[in-house]
């Protein structure tokens, strides 16, 4: 079993609990099919920016304006799609444009921190702070600080149509995972943003170009927000400038919740997952239990501190595990002539 | 031997499968110089580290002047004066001299008030005792490591020590600096303060050690006296064998080709002036020099982390700009980098990813993701190839010895199969028995047609193992020896230091 497999064994087991001790104790409320349904499609937005951050962390970074680029990208949207009867186009392609325009401009933002990143050499966790206020003030800017309403129809599905009963958020948190996995996992930029994150100065000297792999990891996150934006203004069928900025520090405790090292170097896409579901069906019992928004923070933070204890006892069970294993392996050649 | 200080009796500890020491003991007299010798892996780190109370031994005592240690922790050690001195010297880089010096002390007495005064006092103290002079405000990291040595000993006196310990302390400064750690050595044995120290280079041993413990895979060969052995005795009591070197040669055929790459009157203000030389196929050249010579500045530039003001750079007569790694890479120019711990790997990732990172590009499958089988094939490869001593690939890289780490650096860079691959102090930190397997593959593929260029400051290395010799002195080629086999190490040694006579090392 290597660290990341039982990292994942460690928080589907208290996934697990959690789920039981709900499903015991709310078997009426808890255990109903539309229960579920909310459970999986109220998470897909802030888990696709908890995606992004963890991205940002791979590397040794973070990036703090995710929720202003999910503002930002939202409000490009919105402006798009409020055109559509004006412009006499078919519903489609204005969804289409609108979708593209958001992700185009996500990715821009995603540039800007990259660059800012990468050539004026300013901390991630400053570069970021600095351009999430201003992303939201153009946003506040361009929307003159009210909302925008009144969306396509055929917008609406992708934040509440359902696919066999699934909700369409849902799938598309599902895709998006995949792909992040397959890029962890199985790329050579994943490869490479785990090596930077572990030393850039080595990274560097190893031929791997930090630069170019710096600014992908913040498009990429960027990405991550812009697509949230989708899923968020077509839910709620309006774009209100700070919309979910309370996402921001709940997605960093989910990725480090998940397991990823924040200081670089070490990240898991299924960790991570997992450490979303189980944050949701948490909240979503206390809710049901109608326990006020301050229990279910310290619940929360009792969870993260319960992890943390689990994950070290982990490690250090792992290190053994090690042993035992090296023990059975074959051995290689002695290094000697 | 004298009167005993410390005696580890009966010490065993086994690791991720692997038994670093068996049944080992070890007396140290008082204020006596102990050299602990053997090859990489063989348990030597780990035999100081548990000395020093941060490593618990599975079985075996340690007695200290009378008192009995069955699980020694580090706090009871430095209580019994002992001193370990790493190889990454655990300073403070961002602080002064003064405070590097003065912080254990000023740690331990638990005061809340910095006393700057105090400061000063404690570090001018350590500094007078060991007879040296460095400027107390100058910040750490501004320092040489040689100097910063200094300090990490200065330290260690503030802290009582009778007995200090250094892991490979001459790994990474010059041969001058290395006379002086031992002047230092010396005088420190004149205060009845002893020293236990590691080293690959045996012909320092036999300059300073009196006594000799050998281990040989976690167990103890033997205890000797200096002047009792020889250096092939020693190198056979490590190996278990003899170790020859022929000269490396080229073919006169070789010599008439174009060169692969040619460095034309390349400067670098304040670093390097007016360098140029060219390197064949199938050539090994070397270049040496004293730190700070320039040497390790040039093969940077070459391999684009340093860029040149002026000059040219031609691969297969081509000119070219190099301002990166990556362009390097591409035009077949790798680097070995001088610092293994900073520059040349990454500690906690494992051995298997340092090794492919600079070659993902070939392991990529037609859909452009990365194959693992393939990826598996060729780290066990290399893991083989050059005998690193690892129950896995998987496992971390921080969990090899130090001479393990280094061979993973190599294969890293062999992995690229480039034609041109500058070595920068290609075996720090190897034993002898694997730095004459190390040359030998370098050898191997210097014949099989790349161009090598071995960057060292131990002369018998480049001798033994160039076809030529470049001297660099004060950022400039100061000579050129055409013909290694027809000089001695003396006269190399003259060359680059650019004295005449006298100052010869002993080798
Ligand atoms: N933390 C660790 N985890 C696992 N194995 C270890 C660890 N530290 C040392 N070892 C293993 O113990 C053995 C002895 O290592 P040690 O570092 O003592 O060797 P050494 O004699 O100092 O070698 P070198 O000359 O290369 O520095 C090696 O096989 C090494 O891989
Ligand atoms: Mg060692």
């Amino acid at each position: 079993m290597t660290q990341k497999q039982a990292n994942n064994v460690t928080l589907v087991i208290v996934f697990l609990a959690v789920t039981a001790v709900m499903s015991i104790f709310l078997p009426d409320k808890f255990l109903t099919v539309i229960n579920f349904q909310s459970i999986v499609s109220q998470f897909p937005e802030y888990g696709l920016m908890a995606l992004g951050i963890m991205l940002a962390m791979t590397t040794g970074g973070i990036d703090l304006s995710l929720v202003s680029i999910t503002s930002i990208s939202g409000v490009t949207a919105a402006t798009v799609l409020v055109q559509y009867a004006n412009w006499g186009l078919p519903p489609t392609v204005v969804i289409i444009l609108a979708i593209v325009a958001a992700l185009a401009v996500a990715a821009a933002c995603g540039i800007l921190n990259g660059l800012l990143i990468t050539f004026a050499n300013v901390p991630a966790i400053i570069a970021t702070l600095g351009t999430n206020g201003l992303f939201l003030g153009i946003a506040i800017v361009v929307t003159k600080g009210s909302g925008i309403s009144g969306f396509p129809e055929e917008f609406l599905v992708i934040g509440n149509g359902r696919l066999l009963g699934i909700p369409v958020p849902f799938l598309i948190f599902i895709g998006v995972a995949v792909l992040v996995g397959l890029l962890m996992n199985r790329s050579r930029l994943g490869f490479e943003m785990r090596m930077l994150g572990a030393s850039p100065t080595v990274s560097q000297f190893s031929s791997v170009n930090n630069r170019a792999v710096l600014i992908k990891t913040h498009i990429l996150t960027a990405l991550m927000a812009g697509i949230a934006s989708i899923i968020i203004i077509s839910r709620v069928n309006s774009m209100r400038p700070g919309y979910g900025s309370a996402y921001l520090l709940i997605t960093v405790l989910i990725v480090v919740l998940g397991g990823t090292d924040p200081a670089g170097g070490f990240s898991t896409t299924l960790g991570t997952v997992l450490a979303i579901v189980t944050l949701q069906v948490l909240t979503s019992g206390l809710n049901i239990l109608a326990f006020t928004p301050f229990f279910r923070k310290f619940i929360w933070g009792l969870l993260l501190l319960g992890v943390m204890v689990i994950h070290y006892y982990r490690r250090r069970y792992y290190e053994k595990r090690v042993t035992q294993a090296a023990r059975n392996a074959p051995p290689t050649p002695e290094g000697q002539t | 031997m004298g009167e005993l200080f410390l005696e580890a009796r009966n010490i065993s500890k086994a690791y991720e499968g692997v038994q670093a020491l068996d049944n080992v003991g070890l007396s140290l007299g008082k204020g006596s110089i102990h050299c602990l010798v053997g090859e990489n892996g063989s348990g030597k780190s780990t035999l100081i580290k548990i000395i020093g109370g941060v490593v618990t031994s599975d079985a075996g005592e340690i007695v200290i002047d009378g008192g009995h240690f069955h699980h020694l922790s580090a706090i009871e050690s430095i209580r019994e004066g002992i001193q370990i001195i790493y190889q990454d010297l655990s300073l403070f880089p961002n602080l002064t001299v003064a405070e590097n010096i003065s912080l254990n002390q000023m740690v331990e007495r638990r005061t809340q008030v910095v006393d700057w005064k105090e400061i000063r006092a404690i570090a001018e103290r350590a500094l007078v005792e060991l007879g040296e002079e460095i400027d107390l405000n100058i910040l750490v990291e501004d320092l040489s490591v040689a100097r910063k040595q200094v300090v990490a000993i200065g330290r260690a006196l503030t802290q009582n020590a009778k007995l200090i310990i250094m892991d490979e302390p001459t790994s990474a400064i010059t041969r001058e600096e290395v006379d002086h750690l031992f002047e230092v050595i010396h005088r420190l044995k004149a205060k009845g303060i002893g020293t236990l120290f590691v080293s690959h280079k045996l012909n320092e041993v036999f300059e300073i050690a009196e006594t000799v413990t050998v281990l040989r895979d976690g167990r103890k060969v033997g205890d000797y006296d200096a002047s009792d052995l020889t250096n092939d005795k020693l190198t056979f009591l490590m190996t278990g064998e003899t170790i020859e070197y022929h000269p490396y040669t080229v073919d006169s055929q070789v010599v008439s080709e174009p060169p692969v790459l040619e460095v034309r009157n390349l400067t670098r203000k304040d670093e390097y002036t007016d360098v140029s030389f060219s390197v064949r196929r199938g050539e090994i050249l070397g270049i040496t020099g004293l730190i700070g010579s320039g040497r390790t500045e040039v093969a940077l530039s070459v391999c684009g982390l340093n860029q040149p003001h002026s000059g040219e750079i031609l691969v297969e007569s081509e000119p070219v700009t190099i301002g990166s790694p990556r362009k390097a890479n591409q035009l077949g120019i790798s680097y070995l980098p001088e610092d293994r711990l900073t520059q040349g790997l990454f500690q906690h990732q494992s051995i298997g990813d340092n090794t492919v990172i600079a070659i993902l590009r070939r392991l990529l499958s037609k859909l452009g993701l990365i194959d693992w089988t393939e990826k598996t094939r060729v780290q066990d490869h290399w893991v083989n190839e050059l005998a690193i001593k690892t129950p896995s690939a998987e496992v971390s890289a921080s969990s090899l010895s130090g001479g393990n780490q280094q061979r993973v650096v190599l294969a890293k860079w062999l992995a690229t199969e480039p034609k041109v691959f500058f070595l920068d102090g290609p075996t720090i930190g190897i034993d002898i028995g694997s730095k004459s397997n190390i040359h030998e593959i370098i050898r191997e593929l210097a014949r099989k047609g790349m161009a090598i260029v071995m960057i060292s400051d131990e002369i018998e290395e480049v001798r033994n193992n160039c076809n030529r010799i470049l001297i660099m002195r004060k950022g400039r080629i100061a000579g050129e020896i055409e013909d290694p086999t027809s000089v001695d190490d003396a006269e190399i040694f003259r060359q680059i230091s650019g004295k005449n006579g006298s100052e010869v090392p002993r080798t």
